[in-house]
This record gives structure tokens, sequence and C-alpha cells, in this order.
């Protein structure tokens, strides 16, 4: 087992070592940040490794390592913040950085000394037996060398296949200026399968994968990776089949699992806390209000053991929650990062995160996901004499402004006399936030979170993430097909 | 633990490669980036924000014979550097075997750097208040365009400089700086309870060429502001106008479909179609990564390879895809000096400055053409199939009647075929502006389908 990857690896001690400070260069530096007219102000260390291997026509022909390192300093004053970031990290950077970050809060203030004490995060959701960065490179090379096999026996019109692999550990620290140090050791896995299937000069490709804050294993249990090999050659091979998607204003059906991007794109970054302070989310000051059916509950939990959008804290420390957001149809809560929190004169929630050291943190989603209803999924279809049923997408994008938000589906069928009939073209989705949810007029006992492969795009930083959905009947959404 | 920090990037490189080979390495290259950046947010005039990075990470790739591996780090020590080279090696050796993989033929690299005027100096010494004070101008400019500007997302000036150096087992060595500054803009339009929120920016490799800051804020402005009492329009398929930004989304998706990679996967809308007509005979589209000042330019690609002008589609007739070394070879071909090469990673293929040339039709004159159609100001989402072309995205922006801007209408998807849009280009505007590496004029595409309520 590598240093880096030890179970009983302790945050504080790691970064003291590999930057060779001592205790005293971390109460200096948080408490020099915190002595202006500052509110509060953290320190966050970062080391990143990890590795990925692709692969493609049969072969793994790439295989990369990386290692990242570095800390950002932060001074929070009012509704201003300055920030510092440096990739070479010692007394004298870090001095160096504070004096950038804190420039923001006017001079002046109390010169305070800052006592940092260690504590752990409350959670502990993805302690691993065997850090997946130390399983052998020939294991993750077979599973993906097993894959293209069984890909192409599984259907002869399967033609070739790509398929990556990404393993990765982030160790974090956040020192912040009321005295708590808070350390996290967090490992990632992904598998990503693109099939591409041809036919009668047609063709087509199809996408799945999976992964989470797990064990190599995860992927191997049940032969997992190849039932995601089924699902993208499913999809590649229905596709050839597809028809024209229809175009204009339909009922919709949503099946389980990845459609809940719904969620996210509809309602989870319109209540993200930057947002609704500033007051440029169409959701803004609608607490209380009805934003969608009765039947809809929708919850961020960031503390689901192993999911990809889960963490034992955020990254300024605080421990991740759940947070309702819409309970029964009734706009409840938003998510928050400190600042904002403050501002808002509400409680951080958990959702403070950063892509890395590099960039300053905001409110950001972890899993979302809308609870199960009462009905059976196959009532829900047998109810629309007409319709689009999309059991999968790619990604979604959302003008948080205006509401206004999109969704592709990647596999979809038209729903005819209540039974699922034809594949047809992806085509896009598109509604408006506080609308689309009140025409959902059916909700699923089928929830499902995705296999954990989701990413989150915001203000230029990535964060993994995770969305779950029942299957739903939205009475009512525009679908950007081409057959008027 | 860090112990001694090598600080002189092309000693670095000689190094890493110098190691390389004595584990056993058969060819090797190394790629360093380091970079200074700023940024400045300002919100209701009141400065919101102040980053500033100092980043710099190297990649070395190793061959084991025909198989190969990339370690990267962002930390200098000698130990780390030391470990970096011998575990790429390692790594190296179980990768499989690819016999087309390989550093490419020494007659192609770039035997002079030519200066392409990519740095300026002014950048480096950009101060936050001098920042500050142009984001300041620029939301005042948005907020004092009318009083329907209710609120702002603020204003934000961002800039860098970088310096790429860039060595080889077989001799090459390079290296160049660059630079970078944008300031951009988001106002929010408040009417009968309804917000819309829109932006503009500019971004330029000098100082100098930038737009001025009451200029930004002020379309920043207008754009909001057309958007106000946006609905819906009915399901039916009419002429559709791309405003430049959103026609250079279009030569994007162009840029995807030529690159070698995408074709040997098979995965292009556009394999099998060289030599053949794919657009009308007044549309030309080509790549220029020697563009003096340009945004996507560089002396020499990330294979050491000179950067060139490419003529992608000209007159219509797609006449070259776009090469680095691996993906030409697995297609009999020679690279087009398309070699992208991040640290972390093997190189891919993309466009450097890709541009549809301009027409010599007014946008005025092409929106007097439609009866009744759609001027398209912003796309949203992903649905785009880049194997077989098909199209469908979030659109909105101002719906034309008798040859004029009557409302705009948001909340619709325009669809259709990228072979079929590209073959129905109907115009190509006059007004061209080099805003972003990759760009193009208004164009008007005869039918599309539009979906709404």
């Amino acid at each position: 087992m590598s240093e880096t990857t030890a179970r009983s690896l302790e945050p504080r001690r790691f970064f003291l070592d590999r930057f060779a400070l001592d205790e005293s260069a971390l109460e200096d530096a948080i408490g020099s940040a915190i002595a202006r007219k500052a509110d509060f102000a953290d320190l966050y260390f970062e080391f990143h490794s990890s590795e990925s291997f692709s692969m493609e026509e049969g072969i793994v022909k790439r295989a990369n390592k990386n290692i990242s390192q570095g800390a950002g300093v932060r001074v929070v004053a009012g509704d201003k913040y300055g920030c510092a970031h440096t990739d070479e990290v010692n007394g004298e950077t870090l001095r160096l950085a504070t004096q950038t970050a804190r420039a923001i809060a006017e001079a002046g203030g109390r010169e305070s000394g800052v006592a940092v004490r260690a504590t752990r995060p409350q959670h502990d959701l993805y302690t691993l037996e065997q850090h997946p960065l130390d399983v052998a490179l020939a294991e993750k090379i077979a599973l993906l060398n097993d894959l293209d096999v069984f890909a192409r026996r599984y259907d002869p019109r399967i033609t070739n296949v790509l398929a990556g692999l990404g393993v990765e550990q982030k160790i974090v620290l956040v020192v912040n200026s009321s005295g708590v140090v808070v350390g996290d050791v967090q490992p990632l896995i992904r598998l990503s399968v693109t099939c591409i299937a041809e036919e009668g000069g047609k063709r087509q490709q199809g996408t799945s994968g999976g992964g989470g804050r797990v064990e190599f294993d995860f992927l191997t249990e049940g032969n997992r990776y190849r039932d995601w090999v089924k699902v993208a050659a499913d999809q590649a091979l229905r596709n050839l089949d597809a028809v024209d998607a229809p175009a204009g204003n339909m009922t919709v059906v949503l099946g389980p699992g990845w459609p809940g991007v719904l969620l996210h794109e509809a309602v989870g970054h319109g209540l993200e806390g930057d947002f609704n302070r500033k007051q440029t989310s169409a959701f803004s000051g609608r607490i209380g209000e009805r934003v969608a059916s009765e039947l809809c509950t929708v919850v961020d939990d960031g503390t689901l053991p192993n999911r990809r959008g889960s963490l034992n804290c955020d990254d300024e420390g605080t421990p991740t929650g759940r947070t309702v957001l819409i309970e029964k149809g009734i706009l409840r809560g938003y998510l928050q990062d400190r600042m904002n929190a403050r501002l808002m004169g509400m409680e951080p929630t958990g959702n403070g995160r950063r892509e890395s050291f590099a960039h300053a943190p905001m409110p950001r989603m972890t899993n979302t996901f809308m609870l199960a209803g009462e009905t059976p999924p196959e009532d829900i279809i047998r109810s629309v004499p007409k319709g689009l049923y999309a059991a999968n997408f790619g990604g979604g994008q959302v003008d948080i402004t205006s509401g206004k938000f999109v969704f592709s589906a990647t596999e979809a069928y038209l729903i005819e006399d209540g039974r699922i009939t034809r594949p047809v073209k992806g085509a896009t989705l598109i509604g408006n936030g506080p609308q689309s949810l009140t025409k959902i007029s059916m909700v699923g006992t089928d929830l499902a979170l995705d296999e954990g492969v989701g990413t989150c795009g915001k203000d230029g930083q990535s964060v993994p993430v995770g969305v779950g959905l029942p299957t739903i009947r939205i009475d009512g959404m525009t679908v950007g097909g081409t057959q008027a | 633990m860090s112990g001694q920090e090598l600080t002189n990037l092309d000693e670095i490189a000689a190094l890493l490669l110098a190691e390389a080979k004595r584990h056993g390495a058969t060819e090797a290259d190394v790629v360093v980036v380091e970079g200074d950046s700023l940024s400045v947010g300002v919100r209701l005039g009141e400065i919101e924000k102040v980053q500033r990075s100092k980043a710099r990470h190297l990649g070395l790739r190793a061959f084991a014979g025909k198989s190969s591996a990339i370690t990267s780090t962002a930390d200098f020590s000698r130990g780390s550097l030391m470990r970096l080279a011998e575990e790429s090696v390692a790594l190296a050796r179980v990768t499989a075997v690819d016999e087309v993989s390989g550093l490419p033929e020494r007659d192609q690299l770039a035997t002079a750097i030519a200066d392409l005027e990519l740095y300026d100096p002014a950048i480096r010494d950009i101060s936050a208040e001098t920042a500050t004070e142009w984001c300041k101008e620029a939301e005042a400019a948005a907020m004092a365009a009318d009083p329907r500007i209710t609120k702002s997302e603020g204003a934000e000036f961002d800039c860098g400089t970088h310096r790429v150096v860039y060595a080889t087992s077989h001799g090459f060595a390079g290296s160049y700086r660059s630079s970078a500054c944008s300031l951009s803009a988001v106002p929010v339009a408040t009417e009968n309870g309804a917000m819309e929120r829109d932006y503009w920016y500019s971004s330029q490799r000098r100082l100098s060429a930038l737009e001025s800051p009451a200029s930004i804020g002020a379309r920043a402005a207008q754009r909001a502001l057309r958007r106000l009492g946006a609905r819906q329009v009915g399901t039916m398929t009419v002429p559709v106008i791309f405003d430049p930004d959103m026609a250079a989304s279009l030569v994007g998706h162009v840029a995807g479909a030529v690159s070698g990679y995408a074709l040997y996967r098979g995965v292009s809308f556009l394999r099998d179609k060289l030599g053949e007509k794919v657009m009308p005979d007044f549309v030309s589209i080509a790549d220029q990564g020697n563009l003096p000042g340009g945004l996507g330019s560089k002396p020499f690609d990330g294979e050491g390879l000179p950067t060139r002008r490419t003529a992608v589609v000209e007159r219509g007739v797609l006449s070259s895809y776009l090469f680095d070394t691996y993906s030409a070879r697995k297609l009999g071909s020679r690279s087009t000096g398309n070699a992208a090469r991040s640290v972390a990673d093997a190189p891919g293929v993309s466009p450097t400055n890709l541009c549809l040339a301009a027409g010599d039709t007014a946008p005025e004159a092409i929106i007097a053409s439609v009866k009744s159609g759609l001027y398209v100001t912003e796309l949203m989402g992903f649905g785009v199939n880049s194997v077989t072309g098909d199209y469908s995205r979030g659109a909105s922006g101002q719906w034309i009647e008798n040859g004029e801007l009557a409302y705009p209408v948001s909340e619709i998807t325009i669809a259709g075929n990228l072979l079929d849009m590209f073959r129905d280009i109907e115009v190509v505007g006059s007004d061209l502006e080099r805003r972003r590496s990759i760009c193009a004029p208004t164009i008007k595409i005869a039918r599309m389908t539009v979906a709404g309520a």
C-alpha cells in the first residue's frame, strides 16, 4: 500500500509533511488572513492523484498518471472575497497568497490569533479496504480488454468500443478562521463505455458507465461493468432503427435514474444560494410557494454512502447533509455555502464545493433526486395515449434567470395507446423550471439513482454529482424533434 | 520533504528526457506549462472578488517501442521528477503495442519559432485596481442603459500570461509565451415580474485590442433588454438565421467532425465525404494556426510541427480533414499541424483559428429576406449527434415577420441534420469579427424545424 493511499492516512499530518510546514505555519497563515475587517478566512490544501486508461480498437492505448497539488487562501468580507492560489506551497508562498487574498478586506480590523484544532468529518461514507489506485495495473487493463471482447460478442453489429477508466484520490485539508481543521480522503472511480453499431450503412453510438467513491471490485461485482456494456450496446443498436423524433408540446414520461438530470437543471441550479442572494434566479424569494405538483418531493443528499456526489464534508469543512428543496410541491430550501448562507441569514447546508485548490468555493449540488411516489411505472406508461418515453439523457443546461432549461434525450420511444412502441432519434426537451414540475401528474414507485458518471459544470468549475428519479409523467413539455 | 525545487523549465525538460532514456524509453517528449492569472469581479458597483493564481504543470510521454504512457505533475522537486520518469516508462510497458504510435518524423518539425504576436507584456502588469475600474465602467454602462436593467450578475475581467516549453527526444526544443485578457458584463433586465439576463464580452491577446468597457456594458444591456417579453411560438418549418456567435457554434460542429480521431473511429458525420460538395459554392472554412495575434494561434503544435493554414471547406467542397501525427498515420495521411497537447494527456486534434469566410450580404439584408422565421441569438444544451449529424437544441432569439425582428422568442427548439443544414445555407453575412478562435459571420439556413407550444 502506497504512502498516499494508506487507510489510516491523516490529512493534516500528510500536508505538514509534504510541504514541510509546522503547526504554527497554519496558525500564522490563517491568523494573518483574518487580521483585517474580514468575516472569515480559510486555507484549502489539496493533493490530487489520478490515473486513467483508455481503450479503443480492442487495445488499451493510453495510460496516464497525474499529480496536482497546491493551496488556496480565501478571505471573505461581507459579500466580497479575495482568493489566491499557488501550487508551490511553503511558508513564504502561503504568506504571499494570504496578503493577496486579504487585500479585499479593508485594513484596520482586529488582529486576532487563531488557535487551530483538528476535527474529523462527521461522516464516514467511503472508507475503502483497498484504494483503487493501489489495484495492480494489469487488473485494470484486463477489465478493459474483457469489456471489449464482451461487447463485440454481445452483437456482431458492434464494430468498435471506446472505454475509459479513471481512478482518483483527493486528500484535502480545510483550515478556517474559527480554528477548525478538517481533512478528508476522497476516492473516486469512473468507467465509461461507448459502443458503435453499424448495419446497412447506418451507424449509431450508445454510451453508458458508472462508478462512485468505491473499491475497484465494485466494477466487477455481479458483472456490473458488463451490464453497462449491454446498456451502451443496446442503445446504439436500437438507435439504428430510430425514426425521426416528434416536434411540439406533448406528454412526456421520464424513466428512472439518470433522467433525474431534469431536477438538476429545472430546479437544482436555480436553488443555489448565490443566485438567490443576488435575486437573479427564477426561484428568488419564492420559499413557501408552490413550484411543483404535490406529488413532488426533491432532496439534495450528500450523505449517501459511496455515491459519486457524496462527501464527508464539503470543501469548506461543513458536514454534508440532506436538504429538502421541494416538499410536496412547496419550495423549502436553498443549497448554501458559508458566505451565501451568512449573507442570507441561513445555515450552511454543506454544499460549498470547489473543483480544486485553484478555484473558489460556491454552492453546488451533491446527489439530487425526487422521492418515490405511489404509482407502478407500468401504469404511468399505460395512462398515456400518445407521447414520448425518454429512457436516457445526455447533458442539460439551464438559464437560471429566465428559468428555461434543456436536456437532451439519447434514448427515447414513442408511446402509442399506452404502450412503448418505436425508438425515436435523440431530441432536446425544453421547459421552464418553476412551471415544468407543476405539470407532473404521476410519480412512480421505482426511484433509482444514476450509475455514477455525472459531472456538473458551473462558472468553469466541474464537480462530480449524482441525480435520481422515479418514473414520472409530465403533462406537456416541448420536444425538439423534426416531425412537426 | 519536497527537497530541491527546479525552476529552469528548459533544464527540467532536458533532465526528464535524459531520465526517461536512462530508464529504457525508446522515445519521449515533455511539455511544461506555467502561468499567472488574475480574475476580478465587480457587482453593483462594488468589487466582489479578486483571485490570483500561479500554476505550473509538466507532462512526460514515454515510449517503450510502440507502446506509450504519460505521467504529469505539479510537483517540481528533483525527487518527484526522477520518480515521474521512472513511472512513465514503467506505465508505457503495460499499455498495448500500437503500431502507428510514435513521435512525428523529424523532417516535419518546426525549424524556426515564428513570432506570432501572442504575448503582450502590458497584460502582465495589470493591477487588480485597474481591472476593477474597467469592470465598474462596464457594469455601470449596462445599468445606465435602461431603467429596466434592475440587477446585475456583475462584470468580470480575466487575464493571464503563459509560457509553454516543449522538447522531444529526437531533437525538438521550443517555447513560446502568450497572453490573453477578457472583459464581460452580465446585466439582468426585469419587466412585469419576469427576468432575463444576457451578456457581452471581448477577448483578445493584446490589451489594446479589447473592446471598451462602456461598449461591452451597453451591448450586454441591449441584449438582455431585447429578450424581455419572450414568448413561445408554434411548431413549424421556417428559415433560421444564426447570429455570428451562434453560427460559430455550427463551425465548431464541423471542427469535431473533421478531427482525424472522429474519422478513424467512424464517429463523424463527415466521414467518407472528402472531395464532396457538403455546402454551397459560396461557403469556405479555413483553419489558420499561424494567424498573427489569433486567439487560437501558436507557433508550433503539440508535437513540434509548424502551424499553418488548412482549407477545410473550399467553395463548398470538403477539402481537408485536420490531423495530428497519430490520426494521420491511422488514415494514411500527414499531420496538418493540429496536434493539441495538454500536459496530462497524449496529443489530440484541435482546430486553431477556424473561421467561416465572410460573404457580401449585410446582416440586415439577410433578416429582411425572411418573411416569417427565426433569428437565433442563443442555443442551449448538447443535442448534437456527432455520428449522424442529427441536431436538436434549445434556442432563443427574435421572431422575424415580414423582414423585421418582430418579438423575442424563447423555450423553443430548433432541429435538423447538420448535413442538410450545411447544404441549405442560403446566405453568408459580411459581418465577420474574429471574436474567438472559432468564428463565423451571420448565416441563414433555408429551413429547420422549430418546436414550441
